[in-house]
C-alpha cells in the first residue's frame, strides 16, 4: 500500500544525509514500527512521507508511492489532496500541535472542510464519531473544549480523532506517546490496537524506544544514521537481533518493567 | 464575564492612580496659584483670604477627592487665564482631539494590517529588504514634518482646507473630518510603519510553532494556514499594540494640532502651560490619560474573547 | 564576532556619515550659524549655500548643523539618564524582586498610561518651560520606566540561570553578579531598546521645540527650526526640506541599526 524506495534526503546545512537510501514497504491494515535514536533519520523519513519536508531547503531523491501514486515529487497542489485526506498525521506534543485558540470539535473537523463538502451537521456528527472512536469520555463537552482544558492524554485522543475523521489509508504516528506519562502511553498504544483491529487502518508507528514498538506492531525497521540496519518480524528482531546497533538497543531497555526513556 | 468585572474594577484603581499622580504633580508646583492669580502686588492677606476662597487650605486628599468628584459632574474649576470654567473651554476640543484620534487609529488598522499580513507572506522574498528598509524610512519620518509637507501641498496648492479655518464640528462634520483626515495620515505613517513591522514579526514567529505543521499536514495551503489559524494567534500581541499606538496617537496629536491648526486638546494643552493655567492642564492630562488607559482595558477585553486561555484569570 | 547583515552595515555607515558632519558642526559651519545676511534673503540651494537661505538671509546648511548638535546632544543625554537608571531599576527589581518590585512595576504601569511627549509636558511645565536642560531632565525621566521594563525581563530570566547560580555559589557578591554576570548578557535586548530610545529621544525632543516648549533660540534644534521654517514654507521650502530631512535620516539610520541588532539577535536565538 505503501512503498519507500530507495529515498535520500540531504538538508543543505548539514554535510551528511539525513536519510541515506531507505526502502520500506507497509501493506493492507498492517502496523509497522520505525525505531532509532534521535537524529538517525526516522522523523524525516515519515516527513517525507506527510509531505512535510522543507523542499527548498533539502535535495531529495527516491520515490514514495500510496496505492501507486507518487509523493515525493508530486507538486504542492496534488500534495494537498493527499494530506489529511490519504494520510493522517499525530505528532509527538499534543499541546503545541493544537492551534490553542480553536475549539477541538473544530479542528477535528478540519480535515473534513478542507476534503469534502459534507454539511455542518454531518461534519458535526462525524467529528462526535471519531471523539468517541478514541474513547474520550462525553464527546460532546469535549467538542466545545480549547486545548488548553484538557490533559495530554486526553489531547493526545483528539489529534488521533482528528486524523482518523476522514478514515485515511495511512496514519503517521511520529513519537505520539513520548510526551505521555507511562500509563497514559500505554492507553494510547492499545486504543492504537483496537483502532487498527476495527477499522484496518495501516499505520506507520516512530519510536525511539523499541519496548513500546514491539507492545503495537507485528513488524519493523531499525534505522541508524539514515540507513536501515534490520527489518523484520517484531519477534525476531527482539529476541535475535542481528545488527549491533539493534543489540545495543534492546540492552538499554530496563530489563523488568516498561519504563519509558530508554537512551 | 467575571474576568471582565474584575478587569473593569482594575480600570478604576487605575484611573484614581493615574489622577491622583497628575493632581499631586501639579499641587506640588501650584501651592503659589493664589500668588499667580493675585500677580506680584500681592499681599500675604489677600493671597491667604484666596488661598481659603479656592479651598487651597485644606489637605491634599480632600481636594483631591473634591476635584475627582467634580471631574465626573462637570465642574473642574475656573481656568486662570480665560476665566472660564475649565469643563466649558475642553468639552468642545476634547470632542474635536477625539474625532482626530480615532480617525488616525482607523487608518492605522485598514493599512497596517492589510500590510503586514503581505509583509509576512513575502519575508525572505526578493524585495523583502527593500520593503523592510521602507517601512523603517516610514518610521522614521516625524508627524509634524509630514504635516508641514501635506498642509501645504493640500491647502496652499491644491486649497483642499483652508489652513487655519478649522469648520465646527457639529455644524460641518465632513468639512472637519476633510480637515481633520491629513494630520490623521501624517499621525498614522509612522505608527503604520511600526504595526506593520509588529504584524510581520509576530506572524513569522507563529508561522514557526507546531500547530503550523499540524495545520499543513491536513492539507492547508498557505492561505489556510494563514488566515484559518496563524492570523488568530498572531492578533493578541497586535491588539495589545494597537492600544499602545492608541496612547502615541494622543501623544502626537498634541503636536500635529500644532502643525495644522486644529483647535484640539494638545493646542489647548500647550498653550496653558506655557501660560501656567494649571487647572486647565491639568484637566487635559487627566482626560489624555484616562483615554489610554481606556485603549489598554479595551484591548485586555477584546484579546479575552479571542484567546480563552486569558480567560481564567490572572492578567494578561 | 557575530555577522554584520545589511541593515546593520548601512545603518552604521549613515549614522557614522551623519555623527561625523555633526561632531563637525560643533567646531566649525560654513558661515555663523546666527548671522544675518551672510548670503542674499531666501535664497535657493546652491554651492555657497548648500541648503539656501531664510528670511534673514542666514546660511540653512549651517543652522541645521547646529540645530541637528543640539537635538544630537539632548537625545544623547537624555538616553543616558534613562538607560543608566532604568537600567539600574530593572536590574535591581528583576534581580531581587519582592515588594520593592512589585511597587515600582505597580507606579511603571500607572505611568505608561501618560504617553512620553505628555509626560515630558507635565514635567516641563513643573520645572518651567523653555529651558535647554529641563527638557534633558524631563526626557530622560521619562525614558527610565520603559528601559526599566526591558532590563527587568531579562534580569530576571537570567537570575535563575546555571551560570549566575554557579557564581552565586562561588561567593560573588551581588554587585558583582549584576554588573559582571548578567549585563553583558542583556546587550542583546538592551542595545536595540537603545536605538529605540535615542530615535523616540530625537523625535520627542524634536516636537517639545517644534511646541516652543524644548530647546528656544539661542539653542535653535531642529524642532524649533522647523516651526520657523513652516511659515516661510511657500517662499523657502528648502528649509523646511532641509532641516525635516536631517531628522528623518538621522532616525532612519538609527533605524537600521536597531533593525540590523534586532535580526542578528534572532538568529543567534
Amino acid at each position: 500500500m505503501l512503498e519507500i524506495r530507495d529515498l535520500h534526503v540531504k538538508f543543505h546545512t548539514r554535510d551528511r544525509e539525513a536519510v541515506a537510501g531507505v526502502s520500506l514497504t507497509i501493506h493492507d491494515g498492517e502496523i509497522v514500527g520505525l525505531v532509532g535514536e534521535s537524529g538517525s533519520g526516522k522523523s524525516v523519513t515519515a516527513m517525507s512521507v506527510a509531505g512535510l519536508l522543507p523542499r527548498k531547503r533539502c535535495a531529495y531523491s527516491g520515490q514514495i508511492l500510496l496505492d501507486g501514486v507518487e509523493l515525493l515529487h508530486a507538486d504542492r497542489a496534488a500534495l494537498r489532496k493527499i494530506q489529511g485526506k490519504s494520510i493522517g498525521v499525530v505528532f509527538q506534543e499534543p499541546q503545541s500541535c493544537m492551534d490553542p485558540l480553536m475549539k477541538i470539535g473544530r479542528q477535528v473537523e478540519e480535515v473534513l472542510c478542507l476534503h469534502t463538502d459534507l454539511g455542518p451537521e454531518e461534519r458535526k456528527g462525524l467529528a462526535l464519531d471519531a471523539l468517541a472512536a478514541v474513547e474520550l469520555p462525553d464527546p460532546a463537552a469535549v467538542y466545545e473544549k480549547y486545548p488548553h482544558e484538557l490533559s495530554g492524554g486526553m489531547l493526545q485522543r483528539a489529534m488521533i480523532a482528528a486524523a482518523i475523521v476522514i478514515r485515511p489509508r495511512l496514519l503517521l504516528l511520529d513519537e505520539p506517546t513520548t510526551a505521555l506519562d507511562v500509563t497514559v502511553q500505554a492507553q494510547i498504544l492499545d486504543l492504537l490496537k483496537k483502532l487498527n483491529r476495527e477499522s484496518g487502518i495501516s499505520m506507520l508507528f516512530i519510536s525511539h524506544n523499541l519496548n513500546v514498538v514491539r507492545r503495537l506492531c507485528a513488524r519493523a525497521a531499525v534505522m541508524q544514521r539514515g540507513v536501515l540496519v534490520e527489518e523484520g518480524d517484531i519477534g525476531q528482531i527482539f529476541y535475535h537481533p542481528r545488527h549491533p546497533y539493534t543489540q545495543r538497543l534492546i540492552a538499554a531497555i530496563p530489563t523488568r518493567g516498561r519504563k519509558e526513556e530508554s537512551l | 464575564m467575571k474576568y471582565a468585572a474584575k478587569r473593569i474594577a482594575m480600570l478604576l484603581l487605575t484611573m484614581v492612580i493615574v489622577s491622583f499622580l497628575a493632581f499631586a504633580a501639579f499641587s506640588l508646583i501650584s501651592g503659589n496659584t493664589a500668588e499667580i492669580l493675585l500677580g506680584t502686588q500681592a499681599t500675604p492677606e489677600r493671597v491667604a483670604a484666596l488661598e481659603r476662597e479656592l479651598g487651597l487650605d485644606r489637605p491634599l486628599l480632600a481636594r483631591y477627592a473634591g476635584w475627582l468628584l467634580g471631574f465626573f459632574t462637570g465642574d473642574l474649576g475656573t481656568s486662570f487665564s480665560y476665566k472660564q470654567p475649565v469643563w466649558e473651554l475642553i468639552a468642545p476640543k476634547a470632542a474635536v482631539t477625539l474625532c482626530l484620534s480615532a480617525l488616525s487609529f482607523l487608518l492605522i488598522v485598514a493599512v497596517s494590517i492589510p500590510l503586514g499580513v503581505r509583509s509576512a507572506r513575502q519575508a525572505g522574498g526578493r524585495l523583502d529588504g527593500v520593503w523592510t528598509a521602507l517601512d523603517q524610512l516610514c518610521m522614521a519620518v516625524p508627524p509634524f514634518f509630514t504635516g508641514i509637507l501635506l498642509s501645504w501641498l493640500f491647502s496652499t496648492v491644491l486649497r483642499w482646507f483652508v489652513h487655519g479655518n478649522f469648520p465646527d464640528l457639529r455644524a460641518d462634520f465632513p468639512g472637519a473630518l476633510k480637515y481633520l483626515f491629513f494630520a490623521a495620515v501624517s499621525l498614522a505613517i509612522p505608527r503604520a510603519a511600526m504595526t506593520v513591522r509588529m504584524l510581520r514579526s509576530t506572524i513569522l514567529r507563529e508561522m514557526r510553532k507546531d500547530y503550523v505543521r499540524t495545520a499543513i499536514s491536513r492539507g492547508n495551503d498557505r492561505g489556510g494556514v494563514l488566515y484559518r489559524h496563524v492570523l488568530k494567534n498572531a492578533l493578541v500581541p497586535v491588539v495589545t499594540f494597537l492600544a499602545q499606538t492608541m496612547a502615541e496617537i494622543v501623544a502626537g496629536g498634541i503636536v500635529v494640532e500644532q502643525v495644522f491648526a486644529i483647535p484640539g486638546l494638545g493646542r489647548m494643552l500647550v498653550a496653558s502651560i506655557s501660560n501656567r493655567d494649571y487647572p486647565v492642564v491639568q484637566a487635559i492630562v487627566v482626560i489624555l490619560a484616562f483615554w489610554v488607559v481606556l485603549a489598554g482595558t479595551a484591548a485586555d477585553l477584546i484579546n479575552q474573547r479571542i484567546d480563552p486561555r486569558l480567560r481564567l484569570g490572572g492578567g494578561s | 564576532m557575530k555577522r554584520m547583515n545589511g541593515y546593520l552595515k548601512a545603518g552604521l555607515v549613515l549614522t557614522g556619515l551623519l555623527a561625523a558632519v555633526i561632531v563637525l558642526g560643533y567646531f566649525w559651519t560654513p558661515y555663523d550659524p546666527t548671522a544675518m545676511a551672510v548670503g542674499p534673503k531666501l535664497d535657493a540651494p546652491s554651492l555657497a549655500h548648500l541648503m539656501g537661505t531664510d528670511n534673514f538671509g542666514r546660511d540653512i546648511f549651517s543652522r541645521v548643523l547646529k540645530g541637528a548638535g543640539t537635538t544630537f546632544a539632548i537625545a544623547v543625554s537624555t538616553v543616558a539618564i534613562g538607560a543608566v537608571c532604568g537600567t539600574a531599576v530593572g536590574a535591581v527589581t528583576g534581580y531581587f524582586g519582592g515588594a520593592a518590585d512589585e511597587i515600582l512595576m505597580r507606579l511603571n504601569d500607572a505611568l505608561t498610561a501618560f504617553p512620553s511627549i505628555l509626560l515630558a509636558l507635565v514635567i516641563i511645565s513643573i520645572l518651567g518651560p523653555g529651558k535647554k536642560y529641563n527638557v534633558v531632565l524631563a526626557l530622560g525621566l521619562v525614558f527610565i520606566p520603559s528601559f526599566a521594563r526591558v532590563t527587568r525581563t531579562a534580569f530576571a530570566a537570567l537570575r535563575d540561570v546555571n551560570y549566575v547560580k554557579s557564581v552565586r555559589l562561588m561567593g560573588a557578591s551581588r554587585a558583582r553578579i549584576l554588573v559582571v554576570h548578567i549585563l553583558p548578557n542583556t546587550m542583546s535586548v538592551l542595545l536595540p531598546a537603545l536605538t529605540i530610545g535615542f530615535n523616540n529621544a530625537v523625535l520627542a525632543e524634536a516636537s517639545m521645540s517644534y511646541l516652543g516648549i524644548g530647546a528656544t533660540p539661542p539653542d535653535a534644534s531642529l524642532g524649533y527650526m522647523l516651526s520657523e521654517a513652516q511659515g516661510m514654507f511657500t517662499m523657502a521650502p528648502w528649509y523646511a526640506l532641509g532641516t525635516g530631512l536631517m531628522i528623518v535620516l538621522l532616525v532612519f539610520g538609527v533605524g537600521l541599526i536597531g533593525e540590523g541588532l534586532q535580526r542578528r539577535g534572532n538568529e543567534v536565538a
